[in-house]
């Protein structure tokens, strides 16, 4: 019902129409206001201090709200939805959201770090909330009454006075008791203007409705997108054709680092279709009118490279002890609280860990994809860059054209959890519709993707604990060594990797950066010190790191969440009152309520696991009695926690090992979960089921692996995922609100996107630990056979 | 380049492409469908899956000369006089998709799966959905739903 494109048939061939098919949103896509989207440009900003870029509202009495984010799959479009109607006071089946694109959106970053609700929601309620009070102003004005005498409710403003509804007069003439939005406005515009020094800051004068009085919050309304996805309709950005639209392939270099000597252009000109070899500098690519003959023409293709005069990169099985012993690139600015080096020397127990965690991709289930298309001297890039605002301002400078020519029209496609923040694909096809005048669509193959995909950094931990004589953490050393050096930025043209390939380099490369801990313990001492180490080769590198869903909070919790639970093994305590021991330890500061909210989300989650207080391992080490279902299975349970900005998460995991196999299956998992105010709990909790079980996929089954010269994880053979037979049993969310006052009005929306992720990968350390009394200490999890 | 006469969703189609094409970039691009989907163009994902005498095919290695005159469904084509299939309404009820982009493997391999063992345990959604990748991880509530829609199936058969 929401999408915004139309696809019209033209010459026998789907052709992208600009139109709306959302049966609420008559012609147009976008403000109708702003030139159209049917106009061949320029395209200019929409102007985000104007009420009318933000909401629509039509004769019919519906409204159209456009947000300049893009909604993964997570459903944050019908959470828009839902508070702006509360804060509009309009009916949600009256209403649809346009979302993400540069020219009819506002330039609100698109998507990324769990940020849609927590920060954008604010602006996308002010505005709305504006529109309801310009509204009522009109109303009263309509009516001749005052704005007090008048209430409104599904869109209908209606007149009371003296508490009964009393119908107001012209002259003679009766106005009727009430009167629509859509009669006041419909189709007309607001002419209001908004302040606010950005766009997050963006505001009206009217104030926000406490929490209690929004209708649509805390209820689930199904997710608009889904119907046009089950029943085959929608058309994503993968769908998207032109006239005189030819296919794009990529030709990669053989080998990380490979110089480009020459093409031989003749060993695929015979192919049926065959219309072009584009090159420049190491980046090559073949054209033709279908898809197929592009497909075998990049396969088919003679391309002579020249091998780097030195490896690119260490091989995956060397990585930590490379990592290790590498020069630091950068080094965080150390933290210390205490003494803690002074506290080891006298601690009773002292015990050493390291941890690794190696580069995983992001492996979308689609490959990169995008089409250009430069007619009119414009670019249109239809895509699904999650930061399609980036993309347009990064294309504009890589082909070195206005600003307003360009724009990016965001589509659907597979979540990538970061992958399209720099989004390849969509550069290379602007750039060779530039170069070869016609709509070209690019399409990577699976082979490309997982090897060149960005990847998520690799971690070396050492972790230091030390216990007093009553089993007390005081004193803790992090230490972390991440291989982050030169991470990718949003969409800056000098870091994709067709810009790269050619031989542009950014003047200062991102330092990237290891990232510390999230946890509220109150521990005494504590030192947490950094460092990022660089590959041989930083640029043209199918490592490239960028953002891998929460950048790398998977990893460092990992390493803290486990020797978190190598702590209690030594204390022979137990793990869930060991950490709440060390969070209750301290009332003070806690900004946000973290510390209890912390306090709150793990006793819940034991709660409901109905967790058995004991020390782990169920099996002690040594013994040689297994406690589990059987001679083969062994059981256990494992807790780790986490928070990320303000979204606190516990999840518990119970394993089944067997012990021939050495196979862990992940029977059951319980993750309590505060993000604050809950919007759409149906579709939160299942955002919640599904990142807890990526979490799950990150620790039992991926790792890029390498030699010396290449990727050699290239498929989902030799990049395996969590698949149906992995799946739990059961799972069990539970959204909990540890504020210490749940009910006040203005409760905030925390961002949800990621926070489940992190304390996964320790959750089922420590449980296989529990089971086998077998530390595990690198991801992926694998047991050594028998177990 | 040769002309391949295909039946798909009921209704016959001419095209002129090499023989060896997959089925998949024919159905994508000059029968301007959109349910299958390229995933991986090696037959591991799930994402380009159509029905074929039954069964669940992945039509990204499934060359367009070896389907002439079959009937090929596509997810297009599982709803029937304009009701969906109980399938397609068990994914809405059960709200399974994320991103969505897996789903019409999911969809139509679930249909295979029931079709051929109305009644199915957990082990064998397990092993039946087994080849059909998702990267939101949707698995859980895919599980959940062809459940339900065998649940609705046999309603519909009592």
């Amino acid at each position: 019902m929401s999408s915004r494109r139309d696809f019209i048939k033209s010459s026998g061939m789907l052709v992208v129409g600009i139109a709306a098919t959302n049966s609420l949103a008559d012609a147009f896509v976008g403000p109708p206001f702003m030139g159209g989207q049917n106009a061949a440009g320029p395209y200019p900003d929409p102007d985000f201090h104007q009420l009318d870029s933000w909401i629509v509202i039509r004769q019919d009495n519906t409204a159209t709200f456009f947000v300049g984010k893009t909604d993964l799959g997570q459903g944050t479009g019908t959470a828009f939805r839902q508070i702006m109607c509360d804060e509009l006071d309009i009916a949600y089946d009256k209403t649809s959201c346009v979302m993400g694109s540069t020219h009819n959106t506002v330039d609100q970053g698109g998507s990324g770090g769990s940020d849609a609700l927590q920060t954008d929601g604010y602006p996308m309620r002010r505005v709305a909330a504006e529109a309801r009070r310009v509204l009522l102003e009109m109303g009263a004005t309509h009516f001749g009454v005052p704005v007090s005498a008048l209430a409104v409710s599904d869109g209908v403003i209606s007149v009371r006075r003296g508490g009964s509804l009393d119908p107001p007069t012209r002259g003679d003439k009766p106005l009727g008791l009430s009167i629509t939005y859509g009669d006041l406005i419909g189709g007309r515009k607001f002419n209001v203007t908004l302040t606010g020094r950005n766009t997050d800051a963006t505001t009206g004068v009217a104030p926000l409705k406490p929490v209690q009085e929004m209708k649509n919050v805390g209820k689930s309304p199904q997710r608009y997108d889904i119907p046009a996805k089950v029943e085959g309709s929608l058309k994503w950005a993968v769908d998207v054709k032109a006239p005189g639209m030819v296919h794009a392939r990529n030709v990669k270099p053989p080998v990380a680092g490979a110089t480009l000597v020459s093409i031989d252009e003749a060993s695929v000109r015979g192919i049926p279709g065959f219309i072009t070899v584009v090159s420049k500098g190491n980046y090559v690519a073949v054209v033709c009118e279908r898809e197929e003959q592009a497909i075998r023409a990049a396969r088919q293709i003679k391309v002579d490279w020249k091998k780097p005069a030195t490896a690119p990169f260490p091989a995956s099985d060397d990585l930590f002890t490379y990592m290790r012993a590498a020069s630091p690139s950068s080094t965080g600015k150390p933290t210390e609280i205490g003494a803690t080096d002074a506290s080891f020397a006298s601690a009773a127990t002292v015990i050493e860990a390291e941890y690794d965690v190696p580069f995983q991709g992001h492996t979308a289930i689609g490959p990169a994809h995008a089409m250009a298309d430069p007619s009119n001297d414009q670019l249109t890039i239809y895509t699904n860059d999650m930061k399609s605002y980036g993309m347009r301002n990064g294309v504009a400078e890589f082909l070195k054209m206005p600003r307003d020519r360009v724009r990016v029209v965001w589509m659907e496609g597979p979540q990538g959890y970061g992958r399209t923040a720099a989004d390849d694909a969509g550069f290379e096809a602007a750039y060779l519709a530039k170069e070869i005048g016609r709509p070209v669509r690019v399409q990577w193959s699976r082979q490309e993707e997982t090897a060149w995909d960005t990847k998520g950094p690799a971690y070396a931990f050492k972790m230091r604990g030390g216990l007093d004589a009553q089993g007390n953490v005081v004193a803790l050393h992090y230490d972390a060594c991440a291989a982050d050096h030169n991470h990718l930025g949003y969409n800056e043209h000098e870091t994709v990797l067709i810009s790269q390939l050619m031989g542009i380099r950014k003047a200062t490369p991102s330092p990237g950066r290891a990232s510390l801990p999230s946890d509220m313990y109150v521990i005494p001492n504590r030192k947490q010190t950094t460092r990022v180490v660089p590959l041989p080769m930083p640029f043209e590198t199918p490592l490239r790191t960028g953002n891998l869903r929460d950048p790398d909070g998977p990893q460092v919790t990992f390493a803290a969440e486990s020797f978190i639970d190598e702590l209690a093994v030594a204390a022979k305590a137990d793990p869930v009152a060991f950490r709440l021991k060390m969070l209750q330890a301290s009332t003070g500061d806690d900004s946000g309520f973290k510390r209890a909210r912390s306090i709150v989300c793990i006793k819940a989650a034991a709660e409901k696991f109905g967790w058995d207080p004991r020390p782990s391992p169920k099996v002690p080490v040594g013994g040689d009695k297994p406690l589990g279902l059987s001679e083969d299975i062994l059981t256990g349970r494992g807790i780790a926690y986490a928070y990320r900005s303000q979204t606190v998460v516990a999840e518990i995991a119970e394993v089944e090992v067997n012990r021939k196999t050495g196979r862990v299956w992940v029977k059951r998992l319980v993750i309590a979960h505060d993000c604050g105010l809950v919007i759409n709990p149906a579709a939160l909790t299942r955002v919640i089921e599904c990142g807890a079980l990526y979490g799950l996929s990150r620790a039992l089954h991926e790792e890029v692996k390498f030699d010396t010269e290449k990727v050699t994880s290239v498929d989902w053979v030799t990049h395996p995922t969590l698949t149906h037979a992995d799946t739990p049993e059961r799972i069990d969310v539970v959204l909990v609100n540890g504020d210490p006052n749940p009910n006040r009005p203005d409760l905030q929306h925390y961002g949800a996107g990621e926070t489940m992720c992190k304390p996964m990968l320790a959750a089922v350390a420590n449980a296989v630990f529990d089971a086998t009394g077998t530390r595990l200490r690198r991801i992926p999890l694998s047991l050594p056979r028998p177990v | 380049m040769a002309t391949i006469n295909l039946r798909v969703n009921g209704k016959a189609h001419t095209v002129d492409v090499e023989p060896s094409t997959p089925l998949l970039y024919v159905l994508r691009n000059d029968l301007d469908l959109s349910g299958p989907r390229f995933g991986c163009g090696l037959g591991q994902c799930g994402a380009c899956t159509v029905l074929i005498r039954g069964e669940a095919v992945r039509s990204c290695i499934r060359p367009v000369s070896q389907v002439q005159g079959a009937e090929i469904t596509t997810l297009e084509g599982l709803a029937q006089n304009g009701k969906l299939h109980p399938v397609q309404q068990a994914w809405i009820d059960e709200q399974v998709p994320q991103c969505g982009f897996c789903q019409n493997g999911q969809i139509l391999t679930a249909k295979v799966l029931l079709d051929k063992t109305p009644n199915p345990t957990d082990a064998q959604i397990r092993e039946g959905m087994q080849g059909a990748l998702c990267r939101c991880m949707t698995y859980y509530r895919v599980q959940k739903a062809v459940r339900l829609a065998a649940d609705t199936m046999k309603g519909e058969r009592a």
